[in-house]
């Protein structure tokens, strides 16, 4: 259980690494999808270009939105925004600072999506098949043909059981070329990518590092600032509905008693702790009124001052009540995760 | 024990990760139903197109019913809705978040049925492989009417003898399948663009409304859930006490019916106590027998 406690604050002390988890996941979602998806060029000539380019930049740009839509920094970022100054001045440094995180790591799953899909071929292949340089590589003696029907023929590259244009050039040859380029066009991606995040990596801590500290602190602070308030709530609201609810019952409990004008009950010197529990709900007919009226009439959102805690105790809720003849008390802890 | 219940804490606090976890599930399913699916187009006029469409939206409306069955928040959501309001006011703003939350939820297994379906292209090319211009595609472009639309609605299946080699239905099935992931992806950047929009802009309207009321609606899943375990805690015990009274009666019965002599020494009453005075064959029969056929009252005053 501590193992588990101890990996939780170490996600929630470190968003960061959080983060960087779900980017690598990401990445190889992106390669995975790839490959599970059926690349289909249409063969047609107007619809070449745009199959191909959309399926090289479409899918990357969806990858890159659901960096920043998986990325709970986000609404972070626009809450720190957007928020009247009051006591608390904004520093844009950090701002800054958290959308420049948030963008770099959105960018790897598109990038290696564009990386893969130019280094596998078929996108470039299918989008610039039209545009072969006929004189370097074509057939000395190809047929007269008109530049539409020229056009149809060389769209129908990508797709060598329907290509009709062996005359013209050699399925083959077209596909080796356009592939060629294609990769070249992939490693110089990847090259121009990595040259870009060493440079950003090695040249960042020569320019105003005292400021980038002093932005990475705050932003932390301001993400952590904000799961402890929430998880404060979580235990305000758990504390206040178990005394709401206990009000409630003792409530239930008080009235009955007031209706029913009758003798005195016996209370067996050892019933303590069970009769309490049973919180003076003892047969059929009251946990249902008990029940129908949690449904009909629940109770206000407002605790009787008497429940609320007068010391400052710390009471645990799994403790049995140390003073039995005191009244009994239920308080509200607060418990802290830091 | 202990454990449990700090394991069973911790989702109370974190209700939202255990339905994100169930909705992540969901829409693996799907996959994973799609890709079990055995699809196989009747490749008849008329029933292409129902077949088709059937396949790419009942399966998303059933994915629906489930995502919201399976959130607890629904009914949560409900409850609240139905309530009389009593000593205390309903706020209409909780019931709508609760309500967009869940639905949100929910839409996720069947966009990605959907988006699933139209990127993999086999429902749009059975559905509308009928209504494609002939005269565009070689093979048939000559061909009388009625017959154009007997060979279309045969373009999904491969191996139909009239299909086999045939390189128009190639042509045909590569244009249905190119616009149907075309529209597999444009669906999927509009979506996606609206969740980043959303997520995006959320915070500049209204946020501290919108921080009362998650508030007050995880409040209400919390209340409803200590209410639960305050009846079950007390359910024990009631049934405990019942069941002592009851043992307690038979005890004395049998002490009338029977003349048993004090039980000698006192080193066995510890015993005797968890015996409840019930020693033998006949007496654990009585008991058996009217505890099924004479059940004590609901009644421990």
């Amino acid at each position: 259980m501590d193992k588990f406690r101890m990996i939780f604050q170490f996600f929630q002390s470190n968003q960061e690494s959080f983060m960087n988890g779900i980017c690598g996941i990401m990445a190889l979602a992106s390669t995975q999808m790839y490959s599970a998806f059926d690349f289909n060029c249409p063969c047609l000539p107007h619809y070449n270009l745009a199959y191909g380019l959309g399926i090289l930049l479409v899918p990357p740009f969806i990858l890159f939105l659901l960096g920043f839509v998986l990325n709970n920094n986000i609404s972070m970022l626009a809450e720190e925004w957007r928020r009247p100054q009051g006591r608390r001045r904004k520093d844009p440094a950090v701002l800054r600072y958290m959308f420049c995180s948030m963008a770099q790591r959105a960018m790897i799953a598109p990038a290696v999506w564009v990386s893969v899909t130019l280094l596998d071929g078929k996108c470039i292949t299918c989008a610039f098949c039209t545009s072969v340089p006929l004189e370097s590589l074509g057939n000395a003696s190809h047929p007269r043909l008109s530049q539409g029907e020229i056009q149809r023929v060389l769209a129908r590259i990508p797709c060598k059981d329907i290509y009709n244009g062996q005359q013209l050039i050699a399925n083959e040859v077209a596909v080796r070329y356009l592939r060629c380029i294609s990769q070249a066009l992939g490693w110089c991606f990847v090259l121009l990518m990595t040259t870009l995040a060493f440079l950003v990596r090695s040249l960042r801590p020569c320019f105003s590092q005292a400021a980038f500290l002093k932005s990475r602190y705050w932003s932390h602070y301001i993400d952590i600032e904000r799961k402890l308030f929430d998880e404060t709530c979580a235990e305000h609201a758990r504390s206040f509905a178990k005394v709401c609810i206990q009000q409630f019952f003792e409530g239930m409990s008080t009235d009955l008693v007031a209706a029913r004008c009758h003798l005195p009950r016996k209370a067996p010197a050892d019933a303590g702790e069970a009769a309490e529990k049973l919180l003076g709900i003892t047969d059929q007919g009251t946990m249902n009124m008990a029940l129908k009226s949690w449904h009909r009439c629940k109770p206000p959102l407002h605790l009787h001052p008497p429940a609320l805690p007068t010391g400052n105790g710390w009471a645990g809720e799994g403790q049995p009540p140390t003073h039995p003849s005191a009244p009994r008390r239920e308080t509200a802890a607060y418990y802290s995760w830091v | 024990m202990d454990r449990f219940r700090m394991i069973f804490q911790y989702f109370q606090s974190n209700s939202e990760s255990v339905m994100n976890g169930i909705c992540g599930l969901l829409a693996l399913a799907s996959v994973k139903m799609y890709t079990s699916f055995d699809f196989s187009c009747p490749c008849l006029p008329q029933y292409n197109m129902a077949y088709g469409l059937g396949i790419m939206f009942v399966s998303p409306i059933i994915l629906f019913l489930c995502g919201l069955i399976l959130n607890r928040q629904s009914l949560v959501m409900l409850e609240e809705w139905r309530r009389p309001p009593g000593c205390r006011k309903k706020d209409l703003a909780v019931i709508r978040y609760l309500c967009s939350s869940i639905m949100q939820r929910a839409m996720v297994a069947p966009v990605v049925w959907i988006v699933v379906t139209l990127l993999d292209g086999k429902c749009l090319i059975c559905a509308f492989s009928g209504s494609v211009d002939p005269e565009k595609f070689v093979g048939f472009a000559n061909v009388s009417t009625e017959q154009v639309q007997q060979l279309l609605a045969k373009v999904p299946c491969k191996d139909d003898e009239l299909m086999r080699n045939n390189t128009s239905r190639r042509a045909v099935s590569r244009y249905l399948r190119c616009w149907s992931q075309a529209l597999g992806w444009s669906i999927l950047l509009i979506l996606i663009i609206a969740a980043f929009l959303a997520r995006w802009l959320r915070p500049c309207f209204n946020q501290a409304t919108l921080l009362q009321v998650r508030h007050w609606s995880n409040y209400i899943d919390i209340e409803q859930k200590i209410f639960e375990e305050t009846c079950c805690e007390h359910s024990r015990l009631f049934a405990h006490k019942c069941i002592l009274h009851f043992f307690e009666s038979m005890q004395q019965e049998i002490k009338l019916h029977s003349f048993s002599l004090p039980g000698e020494g006192e080193g066995a009453e510890g015993e005797e106590d968890l015996l409840r005075g019930i020693t033998d064959q006949d007496q654990v029969n009585k008991l058996l027998k009217t505890w099924y056929s004479e059940k004590p009252p609901l009644d421990v005053s």
